[in-house]
């Protein structure tokens, strides 16, 4: 069930420079728009394969992002098209991508539960549960003996908690005191099952202390919450004092992938959270602090369209990998010396 | 080996660890990772003494948590180090399937060439040391079924020695099989000895009425049954694979088209083995060469028992190597 805003939330909430609060707007924007779009790209067979759309926990990426420094390294899931787009892939190429076009960022070889991209550290995309939580530990590991003040933040769902990578990744990065930051989107589901129903301890930042590591709960629903928790959390792992744990409780108003009859919840619960909507209430609070008016936020919407609209361009001129490159990239190119 | 090239006796054991020493020397990326890999000294002993000469962050104790350190490996590799990791046996590697299938061997096609994965992992594998159904499994042709990694068997203390470097700037995931009863495998090795290519099989003896086709933990029994086919008038020809991905596919060809007969040896069970493929290579490629079928002799289809007489029975021996050849290409003694 969606929890009560607190006079207390109000309170923690940290007071945002106007320019930087319409840059979490746009951003959380930039997201909804691209997953609407690309919702109704996949109802046009224009995108196929599995689809997860991000909608409703669009502030936990746009906020925590901000933590984050140009060399820090991101490893994330099949939901992580809010993630990409904020880190900076360019939407042209997250689009080409999931065309299948070889112009998208993985050159029509992931989709859309591979997005990679070298020029921001993004390390995908990884479509098993739990499977990035290992390599995020060897990025940070890398940084630690290269003494490299790199952050290595991880994204993953509630869902992975219940696998053995989880818990071996989360006591091998505080033995060994490594960079990370591990982003727990916790959206209540794992496709259809509840976490109270997979976990016999749902206080995720209890099992993350109980690897000696420091955690807390953070409002999903709010951004400048998240980026306040992310940036606190980034400082201490930047500054050597080993991995921390965020739980960014959140929620996801679409179907689990693009078909799903959602028969694990009900429409109401859905409805109650949605008066959370982080967009919504992000926009509504700026207006109230006098941020924020409606012709800034119609020159966002028409900005953000626009790069949209060039992005779907993008992606329908884009070209078909030939298929005599099927298997470059099995192995890398080597040109003998 | 010449008599006057100077050598140096040692064990496959401690071949593969002047490799790592070597390696630990000439590159300050290059770490060792796994279980008990310090201060016990490393399972198979193998990593004996190189905590004292490396010290702990390049010589590192890990959990028993394959698959985190699997992983880490390879977001080490692609965060810019060299690490080996060690897996204390085949067996065991099976916790860490997700990570060398779903990552290591993926990564690189997944991100369109952007991200490649430079990680040796090391791993003993075989039977033969009654250590009975949990711990004597040889899956490497199982790991040779998957594109994007590379799958060597280093079966001589020249691979064992020689194989590590040329997999360690290799810039794609290489695994290394080291067969658990070659470790106390005594011979003498070129003071010199250094790198060795890691895509080529070689003849370790010349024939011409049988190919025997092996690889790692068989080689020296099928050398064994070589030497016992001369003697009654057969002269079999004997391929070490060495790798077993990519194969080398042009040199089993070449042999069986001189000798028109081949046998593969091999370790793994028959169904859906690496020599199945191997045999399904010959058909594609030399079919018309052949005067007499394919034969294969692998190990029994159960898993490994702990008895020593069944554990022997289980696998291939020098015996059944030459019974095999024998009916194939008929009694000459
Ligand atoms: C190892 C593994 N098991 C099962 C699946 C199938 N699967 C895909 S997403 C998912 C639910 C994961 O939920 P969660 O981690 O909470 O993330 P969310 O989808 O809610 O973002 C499942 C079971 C998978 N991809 N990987």
């Amino acid at each position: 069930m969606a929890a009560p805003r607190s006079r207390a939330d109000d309170e923690l909430r940290p007071r945002l420079k106007r320019e930087h609060a319409l840059e979490l707007l746009r951003q959380m924007l930039r997201i909804r728009r691209l997953e609407e779009k690309c919702a109704e790209l996949y109802s046009a067979a224009k995108i196929r394969g599995f689809l997860h759309l991000y909608i409703g926990e669009e502030a936990v990426a746009a906020g925590a992002m901000q933590a984050l420094e140009a060399d820090d390294a991101i490893v994330a899931t099949y939901r992580e098209h809010g993630h990409a787009l904020v880190r900076g892939i360019p939407a042209e190429k997250i689009m080409a991508e999931l065309y299948g076009k070889q112009e998208g960022c993985s050159r029509g070889r992931g989709g859309s539960m591979h997005l990679f991209d070298a020029a921001t550290r993004f390390y995908g995309g990884n479509a098993i549960v739990g499977g990035g939580l290992p390599v995020a530990i060897g990025l940070a590991l890398a940084d630690k003996l290269q003494r490299r003040a790199r952050v290595t933040a991880c994204f993953f769902g509630e869902g992975a908690v219940a696998e053995g990578e989880f818990h071996e990744s989360m006591n091998l990065a505080a033995l060994w005191k490594l960079p990370v930051l591990f982003c727990c989107e916790n959206n209540l589901y794992a496709m259809g099952t509840a976490l109270k129903r997979s976990e016999s301890e749902i206080d995720l930042c209890l099992k993350a202390t109980s690897y000696e590591m420091p955690a807390w709960p953070v409002d999903g629903m709010d951004v400048a919450m998240c980026e306040a928790a992310a940036r606190r959390a980034a400082l201490a792992v930047r500054s050597g004092e080993g991995p921390c744990f965020l739980e960014f409780r959140t929620y996801r108003f679409r179907a689990h992938s693009m078909y799903d009859p959602q028969l694990y919840r009900t429409k109401a619960e859905v409805e109650e959270w949605k008066k959370r909507d982080p967009i919504e209430t992000f926009e509504a609070r700026l207006k109230e602090q006098g941020l924020l008016n409606d012709a800034e936020v119609t020159a966002i919407e028409a900005a953000v369209a626009d790069e949209i609209a060039k992005a779907v361009e993008f992606a329908e001129a884009g070209t078909w990998e030939p298929v005599e490159s099927l298997t470059r990239f099995v192995y890398s190119d080597r040109t003998q010396p | 080996m010449s008599a006057q090239a100077k050598t140096v006796r040692m064990t496959y054991r401690e071949a593969m660890r002047q490799a790592m020493r070597d390696a630990l020397r000439r590159d300050p990326r290059v770490f060792l990772m796994g279980e008990d890999v310090g201060r016990y000294g490393g399972c198979f002993a193998v990593s004996k003494g190189l905590l004292e000469e490396f010290g702990p962050a390049r010589i590192r104790d890990t959990p028993l948590s394959e698959s985190a350190f699997v992983g880490a490996g390879i977001g080490a590799a692609m965060g810019g180090m060299r690490p080996i990791v060690e897996i204390m046996t085949v067996n065991f590697s099976l916790l860490a399937l997700d990570q060398i299938v779903n990552n290591a061997a993926a990564i690189l096609f997944m991100s369109g060439g952007q991200f490649n994965v430079p990680l040796v992992i090391r791993m003993t594998t075989g039977a033969g040391r009654q250590l009975a159904a949990q711990h004597s499994h040889s899956l490497e042709g199982w790991y040779a079924h998957i594109p994007g990694i590379k799958v060597l068997a280093p079966a001589t203390l020249e691979d064992a020695r020689g194989m590590l470097w040329t997999a360690l700037e290799d810039p794609d995931p290489v695994l290394i099989f080291e067969h658990g009863s070659l470790y106390n495998m005594e011979g003498e090795l070129a003071a010199d000895a250094g790198a060795v290519d890691i895509d080529k099989a070689v003849l370790r003896r010349s024939g011409s009425d049988v190919s025997l086709i092996t690889y790692g933990g068989t080689l020296g029994k099928t050398l064994a049954a070589a030497e016992e086919l001369a003697g009654a008038g057969i002269s079999a020809e004997v391929v070490d694979l060495r790798t077993l991905r990519p194969l080398d596919t042009a040199t089993i060809l070449d042999s069986v088209t001189r000798t028109h007969r081949a046998v593969i040896v091999d370790e793994g069970w028959r169904s859906g083995s690496i020599a199945a493929e191997i045999s399904a290579r010959i058909m594609e490629g030399a079919f018309y060469e052949l005067d007499a079928p394919v034969a294969r002799v692998c190990t029994a289809e159960a898993p490994m028992p702990y008895a020593k007489h069944l554990e022997d029975a289980a696998l291939p021996q020098a015996p059944a190597i030459v019974e095999c050849v024998r009916a194939m290409v008929g009694n000459r003694g």
